[in-house]
């Protein structure tokens, strides 16, 4: 007999005479009923009316009895909490147990009953648990914290368990230390703000040493989890990548991605001239290459990393590309992800043995892959460029088969190869025309009409063609109308004296029958101006179009760093940052949505927003390239406006802050300091300069202008002297020395341009990357130009705080892109924090003291400021003209403490207790500030301001 | 980490589900069967499926889905691993993974899954771990364990689980000490029309079958080292020996286990002029062709033996899935039997052993529908083979020593070369 008859029992009285067996005396009998039990629960049904009678049964020497029940406890405790009570001595009698199987048995179990009641008796035995002698029972305890502070985080943190898990990553077990930084790791997700997975030299020593020996689950866990440390420089990182390495001969195919993952992210500190840097690339290639032989299923997930790895360092497998080849029984989403990675890795030097392959595929039969091959000959075409007219003669191929899909498959892609290189393959347009009668679908009829309309000069019978589509104007999807309308209007353009009829019925076809605001307004556009002024329609509509690049499916650079940093994880797969989609990241979302779209929470703003420049206009002639790369080297001249709230354009993805651990959103938290109208103030502008501003300027603040290497100007805030940005060796002989000042509220960025170049410079402007408060110019850079060689000015650049957010390392970390007539520069500053202390941070009394009290005691910092002897009035004074606000002083035992707040442009506040000793040269500052980051910048701020 | 587990059977039944935080609701399945009925074929469901709450990670082995539930930020990889965990270890408790196999011994399967994970997490993934704390299936266990009432749960705690060798249980003993590994080659082919090789890479493992007694210190190294240059071994190899002196070091588990994996591809990392590592035992000769106008067409096929080192090639079958316009095919072989099925148009040819003298051939006509247009795509041609006592890749092992013991071990070594995933396009 074999365990299959338990599934036969679906009789009425099934659920009696089970509990009749259940209560019986012999034990045999009652195991058996058992075993029917779970196996009743391991199809779905519903035993839980056996709940007393099965619990009876756990007090027994028998093991499999006894875990028999366990796994019924598990399923059931929810549904009977009073019941499961009566569970709970046995429990505790469990974890004291003399064999340690019987008392990680327990612990475990225990932590699975998901009942409130029941957790309170789990602490004692699981404190006692995780100080086992047994490590196996230490391991299994350290796994049940995770399950309680899912269960009940607070009453984790209240038993002080996080620090008992914390010491257990230097237990001298291997396994244990893997089990701990597991449950770390699930703890800290759903607590993007806590420290808990604070690494250091030690414990990364620690996490190094366990890898060797620990399961290859462990290693996992340990390899992600080091991923996410910032090693202090090259050369810690080397060492780190060269015991990493080894994990890349792992049999388990995740092992060996996590240990990807770590070394490109270590990648990224070592000098690139290091020989070891080399010898690690060389190392990537083969354990990537060894996924593909895996399962399929395996092969996608390693594929979609693959892919990303490709577009960040694409030298790692260029020579590999024939392991990408697809073959004709690969699963579907095999052949997708493959094919990308194909055209992702086209050079000059493959491209024939590519295009081979491709039209090899392109006569396969499932026609999703086809149509993906298709558009990948394209692809190619416009990536390759000695390869475009190869590809242009494949597709002219393809058409020749005449099967239907291809046909309009290749006439998109065709569109497209114009696009790049115009005026170079109109020779096929007359084969293109012979299809038109077979194009269904909107795309490809949408770009048979661009085409036609593109090129109407060489077409004799454009406008019969035209007209042809526009019989059935109103049965056409959108796209294909507006392609219409306008390949009419460049067509009137063009040869106006033939198709005056024609523009006019497309326009009243456009305006007055259709209910499409977009189409109707397209309509209206192009009939005022041909009414009113046909040579700049002609300047409009036949503008000379920006050419397409290769650019436009690359992932945008800022997200694929992000992405690099997740290799392995569901992320990766999506290309998507995880803030964008996963739901363990609750709090993560929650708090970040207020500020970017004032209000709401769909989730589907933030999934636009992974993908920024995606989405197209359907009908659009120019193509949107708006990634950040494009933007920084285009140098968009128009400043970003800061009338409104949210940031201009679409939301950016905010992702940066989840891989630096989140910290950022307590930044953005609009939580801080009782103040409700923070969160929409973040994107306010900066120059509100508050009436209540009366204090007093006193006379430390007089030497202070005297120091600041600029302009003294009242009230403002302590000026760093001008630094080197960029050396006029890497500007082409630009110098440029700056510093920023915050002037009647103002933040400016202050820069000295010297031209120590031979010829004039001119066109200058200037542009921020995303960073930690979205600070970005106000205006556009006004360079007094031609600067002239041996010329030297200085400007000043008013900011605002209204620009796309990133968190940057350091926190004050500021990226600039400079462009003139000879290049774009890029270099990074470093700003002070006093900048952003607006002049309103000062608290009431009352509320200082209240948000002292609530903000944790583990976001308090402490720093010591040595030499400065000023009194602690001086001192007051100096820090007033940062905005640093006093509220109040008390004097114990010949020490001044004041008690100080600033706020910043994001709303944040930030607390301090500066100590004073009188005659003593040195100051303590104690800090707190919800969000704990800003600590360190904003402890600068001080010695700054205090030493000057 | 892993909440739930779901099975599902090609007919799209769950028959077993398994829970290892708060119960998921079944219905979450529906979202994995709307996917499983886009796809076209059962393996073309995707390994990934996003649903509002959660996500599916699914793979598909011998016809039953693996369906796992998770909820937050999990490493696919690692889901995956561990679902073909779960199928290894039912497949070497049961024999087979079937779902018949799974509801004979669904209360083993449960024991088994909950000792598997905690909580989500991993945590006794190793079939000898596994197999002390909860003892396989045997009719004749399950015969004592009827007569005395004793379980199948082991009561100690599973030594090996914290020792050093966390693969290798202590105290084991055979009275017959022996060692034996077969080194097997896979090699994946494309072949174009021409009769060119577009790619050729071998997929190599060694198997281990170990019975030794007590803690046995193995080491094995090969005469051309130089292969093995994408390698993946089983953690009981130390990895500082072999990058320093390319020998296998290493106290082996007790019984079966895959010592190494390794990957030999016919280009990379090799200097130029670098004999190419990947000979293609055997050659195709082809000629299928469809005639415009006309409703039959050729078929023509031979094979013929190379580069095999003159070892036989054995247990030869041929298949290809000919154009859907195909209706039948009126062929002849030289040798072995041939099948036609008309309505998936696969055609499989058993040849059996290929004789150098005298060729395996396949040659006939097929049958079109009447007016259809002729086919547009060209069918591949599928190659399985065996050659046995002969690594393609050239690999050879030089020597197995032991140490560590005082007896004597029985020490062998096979090799085989397998086609993998062979094609031929026409």
């Amino acid at each position: 007999m074999t365990d299959s008859k338990y599934f036969t029992t679906t009789k009425k009285g099934e659920i009696f005479e089970l509990k009749a067996e259940l209560n019986s005396d012999k034990k045999e009998k009652k195991k058996e009923a058992v075993k029917k039990v779970i196996a009743s629960m391991t199809v779905g049904k519903d035993v839980s009316a056996l709940f007393p009678d099965v619990v009876n049964c756990m007090q027994t020497d028998n093991l499999e009895l006894k875990k028999l029940v366990y796994l019924y406890l598990m399923n059931y405790a929810k549904s009977q909490p009073d019941m499961a009570i009566m569970a709970v001595n046995t429990f505790v009698k469990d974890c004291e147990d003399p064999n340690p199987l019987i008392r990680a048995l327990a612990v475990r179990t225990m932590g699975c009953i998901r009942v409130d009641k029941i957790t309170e008796y789990l602490c004692e035995p699981l404190r006692k648990c995780l100080k086992d002698e047994d490590p196996y029972v230490r391991k299994t305890a350290a796994v049940c914290v995770a399950k309680l502070h899912d269960i009940n985080a607070q009453l984790v943190e209240d038993q002080g368990f996080l620090d008992t898990l914390k010491d257990l990553i230097s237990d001298s077990n291997p396994m244990v230390v893997a089990n701990a930084v597991a449950a770390l790791s699930e703890i800290a997700e759903s607590h993007p703000n806590s420290n808990l997975l604070d690494l250091n030299p030690q414990s990364i020593n620690k996490l190094l040493t366990a890898l060797n020996e620990c399961t290859e689950w462990g290693q996992i866990f340990i390899l992600d989890c080091l991923a996410n440390y910032t090693p202090r420089d090259d050369r810690e990182s080397q060492s780190i990548c060269e015991r990493v390495t080894p994990r890349l001969s792992h049999a388990n195919s995740a092992v060996v991605l996590s240990a990807v993952k770590v070394l490109m992210k270590f990648m990224e500190m070592l000098p690139k001239d290091l020989d070891y840097y080399g010898t690690l690339l060389k190392k990537l290639a083969p354990p990537l290459v060894t996924l593909l032989s895996a399962e399929p299923e395996l092969q996608y997930v390693a594929l979609r990393n693959i892919n990303l790895i490709v577009q960040k360092r694409p030298e790692i497998l260029k020579h590999e590309m024939k392991v990408f080849f697809v073959k004709y029984n690969d699963p579907i989403y095999v052949k997708l992800e493959k094919l990308d990675i194909m055209i992702r890795l086209a050079s000059q030097a493959n491209i024939a043995q590519v295009l081979a392959e491709l039209k090899e595929y392109a006569t396969e039969v499932d026609v999703d892959f086809v149509r993906k091959a298709v558009r990948a000959i394209g692809r190619c075409a416009i990536k390759v460029e000695q390869s475009a007219e190869r590809c242009v003669s494949t597709l002219l191929d393809l058409i020749q088969t005449k099967v239907n899909y291809v046909v309009q498959e290749a006439i998109v892609v065709i569109k497209d190869i114009f696009r790049k290189y115009p005026n170079k393959y109109e020779s096929v347009i007359a084969t293109l025309c012979e299809n038109l009668d077979s194009l269904d679908e909107p795309e490809a009829r949408a770009a048979m009409i661009w085409i036609v309309g593109e090129y109407a000069e060489r077409i004799d019978n454009a406008d019969e063609l035209l007209e042809s589509f526009l019989e059935g104007f109103h049965d056409e999807s959108t796209q294909v109308q507006l392609q219409l309308l306008t390949a009419i209007v460049k067509l009137f353009l063009k040869k106006p004296t033939e198709t005056q009829e024609l523009v006019q019925q497309v326009l009243s076809l456009a305006t007055q029958d259709s209910d499409n605001p977009d189409l109707r307004d397209r309509g209206y556009i192009y009939w005022r101006l041909l009414s009113t002024d046909p040579v700049a329609a002609k300047e409009v509509v036949l503008a000379e179009k920006p050419l397409i690049s290769e650019e436009t499916d690359l992932i945008e650079p800022t997200l694929l760093e992000e992405l690099i940093c997740h290799i392995g994880t569901l992320a990766s797969v999506y290309h998507k940052p995880p803030s964008a989609f996963v739901e363990g990241s609750r709090g993560v979302q929650h708090k970040r949505i207020p500020i970017r779209s004032g209000s709401g929470e769909s989730s589907e703003s933030q999934d636009t927003g992974g993908a920024p420049g995606a989405t197209e206009a359907p009908a659009a002639v120019i193509p949107s390239q708006g990634d950040l790369l494009g933007d920084l080297l285009n140098l968009d001249l128009t400043p970003p406006t800061s009338t409104a709230g949210a940031p201009p354009g679409p939301p950016m993805p905010m992702g940066g802050m989840d891989l630096l651990g989140g910290g950022l959103d307590s930044l953005l938290g609009g939580d801080i300091g009782g103040s409700p109208s923070m969160g929409s103030g973040f994107g306010a502008p900066a120059a509100v300069m508050p009436s209540s501003l009366n204090a007093p300027v006193g006379g430390g603040l007089g030497d202070l202008f005297d120091l600041g290497g600029g302009v003294g100007m009242p009230m403002g805030t302590f000026v760093p002297p001008k630094t080197l940005w960029l050396p006029a060796m890497k500007g082409k002989g630009l110098e440029i020395m700056g510093t920023f000042a915050r002037r009647a509220g103002v933040i400016q960025m202050e820069m000295t341009l010297t031209n120590k170049a031979m010829s004039v410079m001119t066109d200058f402007a200037i542009q921020f990357n995303r960073n930690s408060f979205g600070l970005a110019p106000a205006g556009p850079l006004q360079v007094p130009t031609p600067l002239s060689p041996n010329q030297t000015i200085d400007v000043s650049l008013p900011l605002n705080n209204g620009g796309p957010v990133m968190k940057m390392e350091p926190l004050n970390n500021l990226q600039v892109a400079v462009k003139n007539n000879i290049d774009v520069f890029y270099f990074s500053c470093q700003y002070p924090i006093s900048m952003l202390f607006v002049e309103d941070g000062k608290m009431d009394r009352q509320v200082f003291l209240a948000t002292w009290k609530d903000i944790p005691n583990e976001n308090e910092a402490q720093f010591q400021i040595n030499d400065c002897h000023l009194n602690s009035d001086a001192a007051s004074n100096k820090l007033q003209g940062s905005n640093v606000f006093t509220i109040a002083k008390r004097t114990v035992e010949g020490q001044d403490m004041l008690y100080q707040s600033m706020k910043l442009t994001n709303g944040i506040c930030v607390l301090t207790e500066l100590r004073v000793q009188t005659g003593s040269p040195t100051y303590t500052v104690s800090l707190k500030c919800r969000a704990a980051e800003v600590s360190q910048c904003v402890f600068q701020c001080y010695e700054a301001a205090l030493k000057n | 980490m892993i909440h739930s587990l779901f099975l599902v059977n090609s007919s799209g039944d769950i028959f077993l589900e398994k829970h290892w935080k708060s119960v998921v609701s079944r219905s979450v399945c529906d979202y994995f069967f709307e996917a499983q009925e886009r796809a076209t074929e059962p393996e073309n469901v995707p390994p990934v499926i996003p649903t509002p709450h959660h996500y599916l990670i699914s793979v598909l082995r011998h016809r039953i889905y693996f369906v796992a539930v998770i909820q937050s930020e999990v490493p696919p990889l690692f889901v995956i691993e561990f679902l073909h965990r779960v199928v290894d270890t039912f497949q070497d408790y049961f024999g087979v993974c079937t779902e018949a196999a799974i509801k004979d011994n669904v209360v083993v399967v449960y024991e088994l899954l909950e000792e598997m994970l905690d909580n989500g997490f991993p945590l006794a993934t190793e079939s000898n771990i596994l197999k002390e704390l909860i003892k396989p299936p045997t009719i004749l266990r399950t015969m004592v364990n009827t007569i005395t009432g004793s379980t199948n749960v082991g009561e100690q705690l599973p030594t090996g689980q914290l020792s050093v060798v966390p693969w290798r249980r202590t105290g084991v003993k055979y009275t017959n000490n022996e060692a034996y590994f077969d080194v097997v080659e896979e090699i994946d082919v494309i072949i174009d029309k021409s009769g060119s090789t577009i790619t050729a890479e071998i997929q190599g493992v060694i198997d281990a079958c170990v019975k030794l007694t007590g803690m046995p210190d193995l080491t094995l190294s090969f005469m051309n080292p130089r292969l093995l240059d994408d390698v993946s071994f089983h953690p009981c190899v130390r990895f500082k020996r072999w990058e320093a002196e390319r020998i296998l070091s290493f106290i082996p588990p007790d019984g079966n286990f895959r010592l190494l994996s390794y990957h030999v591809s016919s280009q990379n990392g090799y200097p130029v002029g670098y004999r190419s590592l990947v000979a293609i035992p055997v050659y195709v000769k082809h000629n299928i062709t469809f005639r415009e106008g006309s409703s039959q067409g050729r078929f023509d096929l031979t094979l013929g033996p190379k580069q095999t080192m003159g070892k036989g090639v054995e247990a030869v079958l041929v298949s290809s899935q000919l154009p859907r316009g195909v209706l039948n095919a009126n062929l002849s072989a030289s040798q072995g039997t041939y099948t036609f099925d008309p309505v998936t148009k696969m055609l499989t040819w058993d040849v059996g052993k290929i004789n150098p003298q005298k060729l395996p051939s396949l040659k006939g006509s097929m049958s079109l529908q009447a007016g259809a247009s002729k086919p547009d795509e060209n069918p591949s041609i599928n190659i399985q083979f065996k050659i046995q006592q002969m690594a393609i890749s050239g690999l050879k092992v030089n020597r197995l020593d032991m140490y560590g013991e005082k007896y004597k071990p029985f020490k062998g070594i096979k090799y085989m070369t397998k086609a993998g995933k062979f094609q031929v396009r026409t």
